[in-house]
């Protein structure tokens, strides 16, 4: 335990990777959370670990956090080993997300004051640090009122800031915005992205692309306890193709000059879906100027296109493209039912 | 890339373990801590402290004016006297209700989660509960034995043996709470333990001496009434109150409330270590 959080004398002797992670598993009874993931994550960077409900993220996390012990492989949180030196570990790691370490009679101040003792700090280091995660976390206002009373976006907030009250080298964030409306979504973000800018290495879990897309530096795709996709959120997106141009034709008539005059755009086919009586086109990286060239070559032509946007690449659109299923939301793999004809529908588009 | 296959292999690093004593020092300052944490969330908590202390009142005026009438003891003082140290028993046992709806709460919501993801003594969070628990029964049973006095209670039998009769009462509570701990622990869900999580507390304080005289009961109920822990340690605290024979149930009474630590403390601790 040494002499507190910041004491870090082992951890300048380690010039691995912040987090290493090497062929783990993990079960539980006949479900096999994880079958074997590898990860590297270096100093001061964001991994995103992108996947469906049950796909092995909070697995992963528990490992990593010494709450689960792998069954087979190794997990090295700076050099330290998650299952022979758990304590090792736990003295430089925050974790926070879907639980929650907020008592909620107490008050905002209180829950980092308590925070601060069981990390051993002094009088005047934690009253500073409680004052100083306040002010950052925007929780000034209402540090001395009860936290049953905060708003979900204020309770996530205080929850990220009691997981940093120590200083920790390495935070793990469980799916840190499920479940907030967006507006509480964004600050989330902006104090994500504040940690790390003051240099901590960062592993987020995730089910949405375009937070994993916001935050992080590189970005593995789990799913049914492997990781099937690894890289930085633009080599993800070239591999499944990028932004998606999209949009209808009301004269029945013209829809085939329309898709003529799209093609070329980019090097996919334009598709025509006739249920949704869509046009749509992968385009790659560059989605606005195909959409500037889209209107231009319409507009030509006469053609009065509805319903014209950008969709960006959704986390369905990357399951899809590297599993050839969609990503559903209920996590037992084995049981699901129906995937084949799902999958099929979106093939279509 | 994130792909681990072209790093040279690692060599984790060796951690020394700190030493024995500075451990045990800090384990005691995290017990503080939480402690002092379950002392706050009492006090934001009227509503409770509220409940916890009118419910036994509530008993003792119930028996004592109710039922008490129908009720024949041959003790000094009447039905009062017989009624006051069974009524502390019965509330030390029905306080550690708290215990382990906290417990499965917390981790439900994540929290112990958290806490075991912490620099922190293993122990901490269920000695903290448990000393704050020690502190509220002691308040709890002193605002009873209050009311008992109001209501004609005495002890007969002198100051010492009278507050080693308390301490008895707390020390049953105290017991019967690292079992509500284990179960809050084991059952893991805050619904299912309010409802039907604690339902053993019933057969165990009622088909006991608290209320009435075993003897009053069928002869097959008899059988368990007469020799369950909580009619030995009621037995043993109602000498102490009153007067007569103290090492009849002394040793039985230790032996059930040492031996019931002895096994639940160990299953609490293994419950939490796994809980996740």
């Amino acid at each position: 335990m040494g002499s507190g959080p910041q004491s870090s004398a082992t951890s300048t002797a380690w010039d691995g990777p912040a987090i290493y992670v090497e062929d783990v598993h993990k079960s539980f009874g006949d479900v096999r959370a994880l079958r074997g993931v590898d990860l590297a994550v270096e100093r001061g960077t964001v991994l995103g670990v992108l996947g469906p409900n049950g796909a092995g993220k909070t697995t992963a996390v528990k490992i990593l956090t010494t709450l689960l012990r792998p069954d087979r492989g190794r997990a090295l949180v700076e050099g330290r080993d998650v299952a022979r030196s758990p304590a090792a570990v736990r003295e430089i790691i925050g974790l926070a997300g879907q639980s929650t370490a907020i008592q909620e009679e107490l008050t905002g101040r209180e829950n980092l004051d308590i925070m601060g003792r069981l990390y051993h700090l002094d009088r005047a280091s934690r009253r500073r640090r409680t004052g100083e995660l306040l002010e950052r976390f925007d929780l000034v206002g209402a540090a001395d009122r009860p936290t049953k009373g905060y708003s979900g976006g204020m309770q996530r907030r205080l929850d990220l800031a009691l997981s940093l009250v120590s200083h920790p080298q390495v935070v793990f964030l469980d799916e840190p915005t499920t479940g907030l409306d967006p507006r509480s979504r964004l600050a989330v973000w902006d104090v994500i992205r504040e940690m790390v800018a003051s240099g901590t290495t960062l592993l987020l879990t995730t089910q949405y692309l375009e937070e994993a897309d916001a935050l992080a530096n590189e970005i593995v795709v789990v799913d049914r306890g492997t990781v099937i996709a690894a890289g930085t959120s633009q080599e993800l997106k070239n591999r499944i193709g990028g932004d998606v141009l999209q949009f209808s034709v009301v004269q029945r008539d013209r829809r085939a000059e329309a898709l003529e005059a799209v093609s070329g755009l980019s090097s996919a086919e334009p598709l025509y879906d006739e249920e949704t009586a869509l046009i749509s086109l992968r385009v790659g990286a560059d989605g606005s100027k195909a959409l500037v060239e889209t209107v231009r070559r319409l507009d030509a032509l006469g053609i009065h296109p509805e319903d014209l946007g950008i969709r960006r690449p959704s986390l369905d659109d990357v399951f899809l493209s590297l599993t050839g299923h969609g990503a559903e939301q209920d996590g037992d793999a084995p049981k699901r039912h129906g995937r084949g004809r799902r999958a099929r529908d979106r093939r279509r588009r | 890339m994130t792909s681990t296959k072209n790093l040279a292999p690692l060599v984790a690093l060796q951690v020394p373990s700190s030493p024995k004593a500075h451990r045990l020092r800090l384990a005691v300052a995290d017990t503080a801590t939480l402690n002092r944490r379950e002392f706050l969330i009492w006090m934001r908590n009227p509503v409770f402290i509220f409940f916890t202390v009118i419910q036994p009142v509530m008993f003792v005026l119930l028996f004592r004016y109710v039922f008490g009438g129908s009720i024949l003891v041959t003790v000094p003082g009447g039905y009062v006297d017989y009624l006051m140290p069974g009524i502390i028993a019965q509330s030390a046992a029905f306080a550690s209700f708290a215990t382990a709806i906290s417990l499965a709460r917390q981790l439900q919501k994540g929290v112990i989660d958290r806490l075991r993801a912490m620099p922190m003594a293993r122990s901490a969070v269920l000695l903290g509960r448990l000393t704050a628990d020690t502190v509220r029964l002691v308040v709890t049973l002193l605002v009873i034995l209050g009311v008992g006095y109001a209501v004609g209670f005495r002890f007969h039998n002198g100051a010492v043996p009278a507050l080693v009769m308390m301490v008895l009462g707390v020390a049953l509570g105290v017991t019967i709470c690292t079992v509500s701990a284990y179960v809050g622990l084991a059952v893991k869900d805050e619904e299912a333990v309010s409802s039907f999580g604690l339902v053993w507390l019933f057969p165990l304080t009622f088909v006991s001496s608290a209320f009435v005289p075993v003897q009053s009961m069928p002869g097959w109920l008899q059988a368990f009434a007469k020799n369950q822990p909580v009619t030995l340690v009621i037995d043993e605290m109602r000498s102490l109150a009153l007067g007569g024979p103290l090492a009849l149930h002394a040793w039985q009474s230790a032996a059930w409330l040492i031996g019931i630590v002895a096994v639940f403390v160990p299953l609490a601790v293994r419950a939490y270590r796994r809980a996740s």
